[in-house]
């Protein structure tokens, strides 16, 4: 049928990159809550109680296994005065901290056991043990992975456009529908993503190797 | 939430094909993938350079490119490039199948290099032959290893099938969402829809915990009936890096 039309590549490209501010910014603060949560799940997860584990698990395991879009769309249509960013950025984050929680316990199980010992012998309060022994290994052990995921929220931003957020494939999506040059955006959002994620991770690649991983 | 409930039992029918056409779509989507992965993941370890890199490029531009433009490139854009429109059903099959059998690839290639160096050099020992070697040598050995990363990768297939909707293939989502749109009921359906999925999620753990404990039987590994119901590790098979 029609060609491949490079006059709709360029009125579109300034377009997709106005939406992909959006895609990093939603990558970027997503990232930064399932950091965040992610590591007080983990710690709710080390609590001496089952009462409080088994709960914490059973929620985590009901997120992780049920999608993120069933999740997306639920969320927006519940809170529908919040706005749509921030509705996905919640729950982006909410979504990959039930997958970074496990990083970090990974992470905090790493710290080898002397290290609780030697602070109990020191008699440190909980709050310096986490804040001052554990945490600076383990955390410091856990970054790659958590940057993997990172790369992997940012190619699950899309899910965004679902709920009226402006970011990248919903620019390309409209300028598709308005020009009918579907090919041209679509391609061109797929380049975007391909020549952002790709060295990223291989970024991370050389950060892993760096650690010791 | 009874008018919800009420109008669930109504429309079970339509339900049903809805859940058929999920159900399809993931497991058409999960065989195209499982294939592309022994192809690129064998692939990857030849030992011809093109071969390789072919590979290599074919993983990174299916891992690079988000899932949504493949899925949305075969759905709006190749009928307008090529004039071949492929249905719904089938363009979510192929993007399923293409972007995590990149990701599978990675787990073939990773399973195979784990694999004890002393196995292949016993095989070439015994003068057995490439394609035999790897049959009954190399592959059920890095088989068991595949399954508990298969797993995950599978429930994150099938975690992608709602986007189904937004290319008006029939699936559980879209026929929910229009019960949802007729009642007003938002919390019922959508609770209804993300029990639906984690219940699918959990069977299909649980036959691939059947299927690893078979695996690891074969190589005379028996493990007990608790590791049935084992859940799965929250590590993600498709870490973006993915070194393993």
């Amino acid at each position: 049928m029609n060609a491949f039309d490079w006059d709709a590549v360029g009125e579109a490209l300034p377009l997709l990159l106005e939406g992909f501010r959006v895609t990093l910014l939603a990558t970027v603060l997503g990232t930064l809550v399932a950091a965040v949560l992610g590591l007080l799940i983990a710690m709710a997860g080390r609590a001496p109680s089952r009462l409080v584990t088994l709960p914490v698990k059973a929620v985590m395991e009901f997120i992780r296994s049920t999608p993120l879009l069933v999740q997306l769309v639920g969320a927006a249509a519940l809170f529908t005065s919040v706005e749509p960013l921030t509705v996905g950025i919640a729950v982006l984050g909410v979504h990959y901290a039930t997958y970074t929680s496990e990083v970090y316990r990974a992470g905090i199980d790493g710290v080898p056991k002397g290290q609780w010992e030697a602070c109990r012998a020191l008699s440190l309060t909980p709050r310096r043990t986490w804040q001052a022994v554990i945490l600076p290994q383990a955390v410091r052990n856990v970054l790659p992975a958590l940057g993997n995921y990172a790369i992997s929220m940012f190619k699950e931003t899309p899910f965004l456009a679902v709920i009226t957020v402006q970011e990248m494939v919903f620019e390309a999506r409209k300028y598709g529908a308005d020009h009918f040059a579907y090919t041209e955006a679509f391609t061109l959002a797929g380049l975007v993503f391909l020549v952002a994620s790709y060295p990223t991770s291989l970024l991370m690649r050389k950060l892993e190797k760096r650690l010791g991983h | 939430m009874s008018d919800f409930f009420s109008t669930f039992l109504d429309e079970l029918p339509q339900i049903r094909a809805g859940l058929w056409v999920t159900i399809e779509a993931t497991v058409l989507g999960s065989l195209l993938a499982l294939l592309l992965s022994f192809v690129l993941g064998l692939a990857a370890g030849s030992k011809l350079l093109p071969v390789r890199g072919v590979s290599r490029i074919v993983v990174e531009f299916f891992r690079g490119t988000s899932l949504y433009i493949q899925l949305f490139w075969l759905y709006y854009a190749m009928p307008q490039l090529t004039g071949y429109e492929l249905t719904p059903l089938l363009c979510g099959v192929v993007a399923f199948g293409l972007n995590y059998g990149a990701y599978g690839s990675e787990i073939v290639r990773g399973a195979i290099n784990s694999v004890p160096r002393a196995q292949y050099e016993a095989a070439v020992a015994l003068n057995m032959s490439p394609s035999h070697r790897m049959r009954k040598v190399i592959l059920p050995q890095a088989w068991v290893q595949m399954i508990p990363s298969f797993t995950n990768l599978l429930i994150q297939l099938l975690k992608c099938t709602p986007l189904l909707w937004l290319i008006s293939a029939a699936d559980l989502m879209t026929v929910i969402q229009q019960i949802r749109d007729r009642t007003g009921e938002t919390v019922g359906a959508y609770l209804t829809l993300l029990a639906v999925y984690f219940v699918l999620a959990y069977a299909l753990t649980l036959l691939m915990n059947l299927l690893e404990r078979s695996a690891k039987r074969r190589l005379g590994l028996h493990t007990g009936a608790g590791s049935l119901l084992r859940t799965r590790s929250a590590e993600s098979a498709t870490t973006a890096g993915g070194t393993r």
